[in-house]
């Protein structure tokens, strides 16, 4: 059931060796690239129709070919390693199990679009891999993967590692370019796109590390062979970081098309002490939670009709019967309530009044007013904000009044409890 | 100990947050002074309120003086389903604070972090900058005697 | 070109165009908050939210460029229940006692809440009351009235250059002020007041003196007297609900009696001796050898930015006081003794476009006999406008009155003071016939007029060719100032004004002060100055006769004591 592309080497070299990953065909890829005509590379994205692993699925190409028409030619490339997801640790994974992938996607990346400088921003909780990454940059520069003239190619190019320090929302790609810049990481209005008007008002692109590592195996299989994996839509592997009460809880690898029942019960060894499983939150926090009969849905990158995204960034956490879904809400809700950035009223307004209304339920004080309005609130909210933060941050509830309306009604229908 | 830091980095804005974190994890109490402010706004020739806007935006940035070791708690679902409660009251218990709070001694601080991205080993906490898994009330009494010094 | 339908109507405009200018150019009205012609697009309140045919989410009017096809739904349900509930959690967090507010009826919220019929709040108050700012004497911040729009943090940062107002903090808890909350005067505020100016709520006002002015005019024992500033004349009428660039000279004067003042007296009068001592003092400093480029002191914004950020240079400033404190300090010495009036019964009111002025007469060095003020108080225009409604007085039917002797008597130069480049002009005027000695043959120095950030002219200064610069909003102020103090400065003499457009765009304005706005008001100002039978400051006959019975000449010894002050390094 697992096919594994990005987790190949995964326990099977030592991370901090660069030695092992050219022993296992590393940095091949590269020193073919960087024969290859640029829009050529470009175009083998395109085949291969990669979407963006981050929880957006934007097709990596258009990004790709949208910046290489750019006039600038000062231009960046950031490795959004920010995966601040509650229930995400896959990029972790790649980051500490095999470092040196993703870099080399990066500067395969930074050579099709004539990228003049990288950045990878690491979200500040993650201490090891900051320390791996720092390492591993050091050795790829030791051995002329990075620097001055890459491998005679006549390509320059370095990376620069940035921390973030304590917020969500820097996970979103105009706050994260915010945040390298020194300030607060809210988002800027768009147009124009950071394609356009990115870091430093130069062309940027940002990709997800899991994004980055596919571009070696895409352009070592060709295009077409990688597009074969998956489905239609959603072509390739997906990380999935699965947690919750799991007997296994951990980060596999599986061909998109996969039903999410068959990750928990084959791959996660189904709920721990066999309790039955309430609820799935899918892609984290942003994501929806399901009811256990919608199991049978497969991983991939398509959208309920009335919120979004369902795979996000991959993420699947189990919670077993003894949890209220008041109590999963309850949490999401504050955690939003906190990160928001505070730029646009929906979010920063909404949110805050979200939690004040599902303590309403929790305390049995709700009406049936309040039932109208959290609804009407949450449809707002996801309608009208600025970002993705505010958009999907009421997708829980949306998800959860739509197939746990009755835990909603319990609560209402006896007021004088 | 400020300058030292400061001279290591260039005089643009987007050094901000690079030298606000490295100087924070040197110094005692962990936090930024209004004089501390004032002198990194003055070498990058920012405002002092560009400087609070920034402090206070991110959660790693305190403006007050903290403990020694900071004990960073997801509350967070993955961990939540998983006891991370019971972790939280451990802690609380055995450093006699409340979340938020500095221990007399001012060795430890108490916070809540946002997911700290190990829920594959949940429930999880971090301490300075090393991350805690699979923890449960005993696991978590023999990392705090660890860091006191005891046993 | 583009065709699109809005509201089911057809409409054509350029590629590029937002919805919401669009709308606009049909006339459909899409409400918005954070939105402010000539700022940033910020697009973060979402009120201008409007729904796209085939799109599932909505779109901000303000942010949103057309594309061809879109068809454009600006007041469907759905986008009015959205605007609704954006408006309630607002209000939400947000000190709506609006009967004790000085924007009630005037309040863009209010409007907004009105017209959206908001008879109640679904959701439950948040707001945690704060404390205001009331620490100096031009401007009050009150952070319970703030919905955080971004407008005040868009005009210090981008337009003023200052970044003293900034976001703090995150999520609900997300609030703007200077550094964490605390005061204006703890930051390196100039006092400009664009910020007060494009609040949408009074979150952000000058400090409120009239009833400083109220009890001062009920006082027999007090003979009170009033200055206007050039800049008032021409923007006052808005406040009377008359259009942008309404000359409303003769009524305000007759509306100042009406409120019981003894005299009113014109600004201008002494900006025409500002000029005089100005001009001299530019003709010797170049005739001497002395500190060049010398700039403007008139402005008191820009002598706090001086002061606060570039004392490398204060000795380029001219040491002349404003004309408001020239007014001041004659008011309480020349004029007391004429009128055998005791200088501490005198009490002198000005009214200004601006805010800094209140700081302005406040500080120590504004004191004739150094004890008390100079002037005692410092209205806006918006607080002159409130209190001639507070008197019931029906600005329209007022007859017409010219202002006082002896103060009243004033040229055109000194009337287009309130414009950027007016001082650069009026002092050319002047200067060029001191020093070239024949009269110039065209008043009008174009080059250093209109709304360009910063105008350069060269003028011929007695076979000497000299370079002069204007500037306007501190931004742009900064540009030459940074020139200065790095010695690369190509001028003699530089115009600063804090505000955009000089003192008809200053920060006690009218509300809805706009670049088409501004024009108006200088339009006005240049057709005060070509009404005028006298155009230059040398020849006001007033000013002259000052010179012969008082000052005896420019830069004489009492003219430093009364006319000149010094400058110096501080944090205001």
């Amino acid at each position: 059931m697992e096919q594994k592309l990005v987790s190949k080497r995964f326990d099977a070299i030592n991370p901090l060796s660069i030695d092992d990953y050219l022993e296992s065909g590393g940095y091949e890829t590269l020193k073919k690239a960087l024969k290859r005509d640029r829009i050529n590379i470009i175009e083998e994205i395109e085949t291969a129709r990669l979407r963006g692993r981050g929880g957006a699925a934007f097709p990596a190409h258009v990004k790709m070919m949208g910046i290489a028409k750019e006039e600038e030619t000062t231009r960046y490339i950031i490795c959004n390693a920010d995966e601040g997801e509650p229930g995400n640790f896959k990029d972790r994974h790649l980051m500490e199990k095999d470092p040196h992938q993703f870099i080399e996607g990066m500067i395969i990346t930074a050579y099709a679009i004539r990228a003049t400088k990288g950045y990878i921003y690491i979200r500040g909780e993650y201490d090891k891999a900051h320390s791996i990454i720092e390492w591993t940059l050091e050795e790829a520069r030791k051995k002329g993967f990075l620097g001055k003239n890459i491998l005679e190619s006549g390509f320059d190019f370095d990376i620069e590692i940035r921390s973030g320090a304590g917020s969500y929302v820097c996970g979103e790609e105009f706050a994260l370019i915010e945040s390298i810049e020194g300030k607060p990481g809210r988002t800027r209005v768009k147009p124009p796109f950071p394609t356009q008007k990115g870091l430093f008002d130069k062309p940027t692109l940002i990709n997800n590390v899991e994004t980055f590592a596919n571009i070696p195996h895409i352009l070592e299989m060709g295009g077409e062979a990688f597009a074969k994996i998956g489905t239609q839509s959603s072509t390739g592997t997906k990380l999935v970081s699965l947690s919750g009460n799991v007997n296994n809880p951990g980060v596999y690898e599986v061909p998109f098309g996969v039903p999410i029942k068959d990750v928990i019960e084959k791959l996660g060894g189904g709920s721990k002490d066999g309790r039955k499983i309430k609820m799935v939150q899918l892609g984290g926090a942003c994501g929806p939670i399901i009811p256990e009969y919608m199991l049978d849905l497969t991983i991939d990158f398509d959208r309920f009709e009335d919120f979004d995204s369902k795979t996000g960034a991959g993420a699947i956490i189990v919670m077993d019967e003894r949890f209220d879904v008041f109590d999963v809400l309850l949490r999401v809700a504050e955690f939003f309530e906190h990160e928001s950035c505070g730029k646009c009223t929906p979010c920063r307004e909404g949110n805050l009044q979200l939690v004040k209304l599902v303590e309403k339920f929790i305390n049995r004080r709700a009406t049936q007013k309040d039932l109208i309005n959290i609804e009407s609130l949450a449809r707002v909210m996801h309608h009208t904000s600025l970002c993705g933060l505010g958009q999907t941050a009421p997708t829980a509830i949306l998800s959860t009044l739509k197939y746990f309306r009755d835990d909603y009604l319990d609560l209402i229908e006896h007021p004088e409890l | 100990m400020l300058e030292d830091i400061l001279k290591k980095h260039p005089q643009h804005e987007d050094s901000l947050i690079e030298i606000l974190l490295e100087y924070q994890n040197v110094k005692t109490k962990r936090y930024i002074t209004d004089e501390e402010v004032e002198q990194i706004a003055k070498y990058l020739g920012v405002t002092e309120s560009k400087v609070c806007s920034v402090v206070s935006f991110y959660t790693f940035f305190s403006t007050e003086p903290r403990g020694k070791h900071i004990i960073q708690v997801c509350k967070d679902v993955p961990c939540y389903v998983n006891g991370s409660g019971n972790v939280l009251k451990t802690l609380e218990q055995l450093l006699n604070i409340r979340i938020g709070e500095t221990t007399k001694d001012e060795k430890f601080t108490l916070e809540y972090t946002s997911c700290l991205g190990n829920c594959d080993g949940a429930p999880a906490m971090r301490i300075d900058g090393k991350t805690f898994t699979n923890l449960n009330p005993n696991k978590v009494k023999a990392i705090i005697s660890e860091y006191r010094g005891v046993n | 070109m583009v065709n699109i339908k809005i509201n089911n109507t057809n409409v054509t405009v350029e590629e590029g165009t937002t919805i919401l200018d669009a709308a606009k150019a049909k006339n459909i009205k899409i409400p918005t908050l954070c939105y402010y012609p000539d700022l940033d697009i910020k697009s973060d309140c979402r009120i201008c939210t409007v729904e796209i045919t085939g799109q599932k989410g909505l779109v901000t009017a303000c942010s949103t460029p057309v594309r061809d096809g879109m068809e454009i739904k600006t007041n469907s349900p759905r986008v009015l229940n959205a605007r609704k509930t954006i408006t309630e959690l607002m209000l939400a967090n947000h000190d709506a006692n609006c009967t004790a507010c000085e924007k009630n009826m005037n309040c863009e919220l209010q409007t907004l809440a009105n017209t959206l019929g908001i008879d109640e709040n679904r959701f439950e108050s948040v707001l945690e009351m704060q404390e205001l700012d009331t620490a100096n004497t031009s401007i009050t911040r009150n952070p319970n009235r703030c919905i955080k729009c971004g407008r005040c943090v868009d005009v210090c940062k981008n337009v003023q250059g200052i970044n003293v107002l900034e976001s703090m903090n995150r999520s609900h808890e997300m609030f703007i002020s200077p550094k964490y909350g605390r005061y204006l005067s703890d930051e390196d505020c100039t006092f400009c007041g664009q910020c007060s100016s494009v609040c949408p709520v009074a979150s952000i006002t000058e400090k409120d003196d009239t009833d400083l002015v109220w009890n001062a005019l009920d006082d027999d024992k007090k003979h009170v007297i009033v200055q206007v500033a050039p800049a008032v004349r021409v923007s006052l009428g808005e406040e009377m609900g008359q259009k942008p660039g309404s000359i409303v000279t003769t009524k305000m004067v007759a509306a100042l009696k009406q409120l019981g003042f003894d005299r009113v007296f014109d600004t201008d009068f002494t900006a025409d001796l500002t000029i005089l001592e100005e001009g001299n003092e530019l003709i010797h400093r170049i005739t001497e050898g002395g500190k060049l480029p010398m700039i403007t002191s008139c402005c008191p914004g820009w002598i706090n930015l001086v002061e606060q950020q570039y004392p490398e240079i204060i000795d380029n400033l001219s040491s002349c006081k404003s004309p408001q404190q020239m007014f001041g300090a004659l008011a309480k010495t020349y004029y007391a003794k004429k009128e055998n009036i005791k200088p501490e019964d005198l009490f002198v009111v000005s009214i200004m476009p601006c805010t800094a002025k209140k700081y302005e007469a406040a500080r120590e060095e504004m004191s004739a006999d150094g004890k008390n003020r100079d002037v005692d108080a410092v209205l806006t225009t918006r607080e002159l406008g409130k209190m001639v409604r507070q008197m019931g007085i029906n600005f329209d039917q007022l007859e017409e009155i010219e202002f006082d002797d002896p103060f009243g008597i004033t040229s055109g130069a000194g009337a287009i003071f309130g414009a950027t480049g007016g001082v650069m002009e009026a002092a050319l005027r002047t200067v060029s016939e001191v020093v070239n000695e024949k009269p110039l043959e065209k008043l009008e120095f174009e080059s250093v007029r209109g709304l360009e950030g910063i105008k350069e002219a060269e003028v011929d200064l007695g076979g000497q060719k000299v370079k002069v610069a204007v500037a306007h909003s501190l931004s742009k102020a900064k540009q030459l100032a940074d020139q200065v103090k790095a010695g690369t400065s190509p001028y003699a003499f530089i115009e600063v004004m804090t505000c955009p457009g000089g003192c008809i765009g200053g920060g006690g304005q009218p509300y809805n002060t706009t670049n088409a706005v501004r024009e108006e008001r200088i339009r006005a100002t240049y057709q005060v100055d070509s009404d005028m039978k006298l155009r230059k400051s040398h020849e006001n006959p007033v000013i002259q006769k000052l010179y012969e019975d008082y000052l005896t000449k420019p830069l004489s010894d009492l003219s430093h004591d009364l006319l000149h002050t010094h400058y110096h390094k501080r944090r205001t």
